[in-house]
């Protein structure tokens, strides 16, 4: 073997807990395919960023792999069908979520063909030499990755498209393929390892193309010996597509087993000795890091040109009667997988998606399977512990000692508790990767982790407001403007009109005296009342003079109004 | 004697020139007091405090005219943070009728409403659009909440409603597992009293 590696010892990070793995219930087996179920209920946000668009109407006939959520923004990633069959409805339904809060997903009756849609990979299967490789460039893989709506599968969620085309506009020298997978009970990677090597190579190499790195290392836990052994076969079996297409060869190192040897900055730490910045990236550092499970489903995208439609969970816990790994179809039930693969319901005591450490408890169990979804896990009374009540902080430290982070929880949980959010900003909160270490060690059973979820959602809560507040500040004072501006137009209109009639008035005036315009300024007030008072009183006269129809009269006339008066006077 | 004299005038009138310069330069146009309690208030201009706005309010609670309790938008959380700002005591909240539940929005009954306009001008923040007989309707997004076009409404066809909670809204809540446990003060009234309890037996 010629894999010379540029690692000459291991680092560290501080804090971690050597936990009980339980991997063994899981890890041996193959990876069996669930069954198609009847009905897929398929979200359409399974990812960090603004949700899916749906494309699809109620009623239409849809193939497996064809596009049926299109993504929203720069931060998205689109949804595909993951059967052939019918659009039903789309709607609100329960999702996998801690809220059990529903959210829209595009419901498929499926006709049980499992036809797929035309796939277009962009490098043919029978390609030996791995020339079409070259003929790539990185826009199109990255575009066919986003394409295929592939988002980070080790729990992030964050679409993997975007990550790696800031990776590729920085400049990223190393890239890390995390195979850690540290959580216990937790097998799909490493079942993946074991049973499909070449693609996850194959994989990592269209990564490599994508962001230019120069040196790739896996690092995976000491406690999968035959994935490690199958990965190193299959890299020794690619030797020569790698030496084309690298300077370097792709590393993997075995990391020592530690929770959370997995968490993206511990691993980063333990094989290149480097931290990433206080609320920064790796890439700040010029690292990036991909999950195991990504590479091997952008070597599914390119090379058969197939979305991401089926992941692999692990269906594990006390309460199972055959634990395994299933490849299941993102849409299936979770109670269907349940029953495929078994399970006692009268020993149940907890269902939880993801680890004992990080996963949470399904509100229900008629939740649809997710990109997100990596392990159902059963426990029977017993298995894992059920915290007593808390008790108060007795201030022992053991919870800063076990962070992997080099945080102090317990500061962090008295601010948490007060409300204290920017002194809990002052601790660096949002440093906290979540890993439940604290709350593990912790004598009083304090639910530190929840504490710090708690308090990070204030905090954004609390920022969202502020900017809503911002924003009804500016329309506010925009309308304030406006109605300011609005108000003077009114009142400059209302001058002008007075200002107009007064004019017009004017004009009058001057008409009415005789149209002696020139002379009607000189004239006083005074002077301008009498004449007035004159025309007043010769109008006056004028009528009165006209009242008078006595004169003027004929003879006749005069005789008949003569003799009227007579005999008035003689009565 | 005289040269001092004169480099003391001269050095007076140096930097009086340049504090005169500096307060043209660095002029602040309104008081920053004013602008750091507006930051603070929910700015839905509901106008409960009996102000016109936030920023009157803002104004009146700079000048010490206004207690900093008058915000039922704001809650507990802007009278703390009132209180920190101002370093004054923090008053109980003066809330005349229930607290709502959230944040809550208006929303416009489409078939009810004769498209009069009294709503769209009430709106402080003219979150409501449409035109004279013609239907109107809130934008979501900017309403804040106030309550203020519900009023004018002559055929009472706008309603307040919760907004309605979803995943990305949603968050964590705060933990309640020691709720019902025994609060850390009464660990030492029992130790007392068991110090107690020795002392006189």
């Amino acid at each position: 073997m010629s894999i010379s590696t540029h690692i000459q010892r291991l680092w560290s990070f501080p804090g971690g807990l050597k936990l009980d793995g339980r991997k063994q219930l899981s890890n041996e087996g193959p990876i069996e395919s669930a069954e198609i179920p009847h009905l897929l209920e398929i979200p359409l946000s399974q990812h960090i960023g603004h949700p899916a668009e749906a494309v699809v109407k109620v009623g239409d006939t849809i193939k497996k792999g064809q596009l049926i959520g299109h993504a929203q923004g720069a931060v998205s990633a689109p949804v595909h069908a993951s059967s052939s069959g019918t659009v039903t409805a789309i709607e609100e339904r329960l999702v996998p979520h801690p809220s059990g809060l529903p959210a829209l997903c595009v419901i498929i009756e499926t006709d049980g063909y499992d036809r797929w849609d035309s796939c277009t990979p962009l490098i043919s299967m029978d390609d030996p030499q791995h020339k079409n490789l070259h003929a790539l460039s990185a826009e199109q893989i990255t575009d066919k990755v986003a394409e295929a709506g592939i988002v980070g599968l080790g729990g992030a969620l964050y679409p993997s498209a975007a990550k790696l085309e800031t990776a590729r506009k920085k400049a990223t020298d190393t890239l890390i393929i995390n195979a850690a997978e540290c959580e216990p009970y937790i097998t799909c990677d490493d079942a993946l390892m074991r049973n499909r090597p070449e693609e996850i190579i194959l994989g990592i190499l269209l990564i490599k193309k994508i962001v230019g790195a120069r040196y790739c290392l896996i690092g995976i836990e000491d406690n999968k010996p035959e994935a490690f052994k199958a990965l190193s076969d299959a890299i020794t079996g690619y030797e020569r597509a790698i030496h084309e297409h690298c300077e370097q060869t792709i590393e993997i190192i075995q990391v020592p087993t530690r929770y959370p040897a997995g968490g993206e900055k511990q691993l980063i730490q333990v094989l290149t000795g480097k931290e990433v910045p206080t609320q920064g990236l790796p890439m700040d550092i010029g690292i990036i890091c991909h999950n195991i499970t990504t590479a091997a489903t952008v070597y599914q995208a390119v090379y058969r040109g197939e979305p991401l439609v089926s992941r692999i969970v692990t269906i594990t816990g006390g309460a199972i009667k055959k634990p395994q790994n299933m490849e299941v179809a993102i849409g299936t039930s979770i109670r269907e997988i349940l029953d495929q693969a078994g399970w006692d319901k009268s020993r149940v005591d907890k269902i939880i998606m993801g680890g004992p450490m990080m996963g949470f408890a399904l509100p229900s169990i008629d939740v649809p399977v997710t990109k997100a979804t990596n392990c159902i896990l059963v426990s029977e009374p017993g298995e894992l512990a059920t915290p007593p009540p808390a008790m108060p902080c007795i201030r022992c430290s053991r919870c800063a000692d076990s962070c992997p982070m080099s945080l102090l929880p317990q500061q962090m949980y008295w601010y948490a508790k007060a409300r204290d959010l920017e002194k809990i900003q002052d601790y660096n909160i949002f440093d906290c990767i979540e890993c439940g270490c604290c709350s593990y060690v912790c004598p009083s059973n304090i639910p530190l982790v929840q504490y710090f979820r708690y308090a990070k959602n204030e905090i954004w809560d609390d920022e969202r407001e502020r900017n809503k507040a911002n924003l009804a500040r500016e329309r506010h004072e925009f309308r304030q403007e406006r109605l300011e501006k609005m108000k003077k137009a009114r009142e400059e209109a209302a001058r002008l009109r007075k200002e107009k009639l007064a004019k017009k008035k004017a004009e009058e005036k001057q008409k009415a005296a005789g149209g002696d315009g020139e002379k009607l300024p000189a004239s006083s007030h005074a002077d301008l009342i009498q004449e007035a008072i004159a025309r007043s009183k010769a109008k006056k006269a004028q009528q009165q003079a006209q009242k008078r129809n006595t004169e003027n009269l004929t003879e006749a006339q005069q005789k008949q109004v003569d003799e009227a008066e007579r005999r008035r006077k003689k009565r | 004697m005289l040269w001092g004299i004169l480099a003391i005038i001269a050095l007076a009138a140096l930097f009086g020139l340049l504090l005169g310069l500096a307060s043209v330069v660095f002029k602040v146009e309104s008081s920053p007091v004013v602008d750091q309690i507006d930051a603070l208030l929910p700015q839905t201009q509901c106008g409960q405090c009996s102000y016109a706005g936030c920023r009157p309010y803002a104004e009146a609670i700079a000048a010490g005219e206004a207690p900093i309790n008058l915000c039922p938008p704001g809650g507990e959380n802007t009278v703390q943070a009132l209180a920190d700002l101002l370093d004054v005591e923090v008053l109980p909240l003066e809330e005349e009728e229930e607290a709502h539940e959230g944040p809550i929005v208006a929303v416009i009954i489409e078939e009810l409403c004769i498209g009069c306009t009294l709503c769209i001008q009430a709106c402080p923040v003219d979150a409501i659009i449409g035109a004279a007989k013609q239907m109107h309707t809130v934008i979501e997004s900017e309403c804040t909440g106030c309550e203020l076009c519900v009023p004018p409404c002559p055929v009472d066809c706008i309603e307040m409603v919760p907004v309605k909670q979803t995943i990305t809204t949603w968050h964590w809540p705060e933990p309640q597992y020691d709720v019902n446990h025994t609060p850390a003060g009464n660990i030492f009234t029992t130790i007392d009293q068991v110090l107690a309890e020795n002392a006189h037996p």
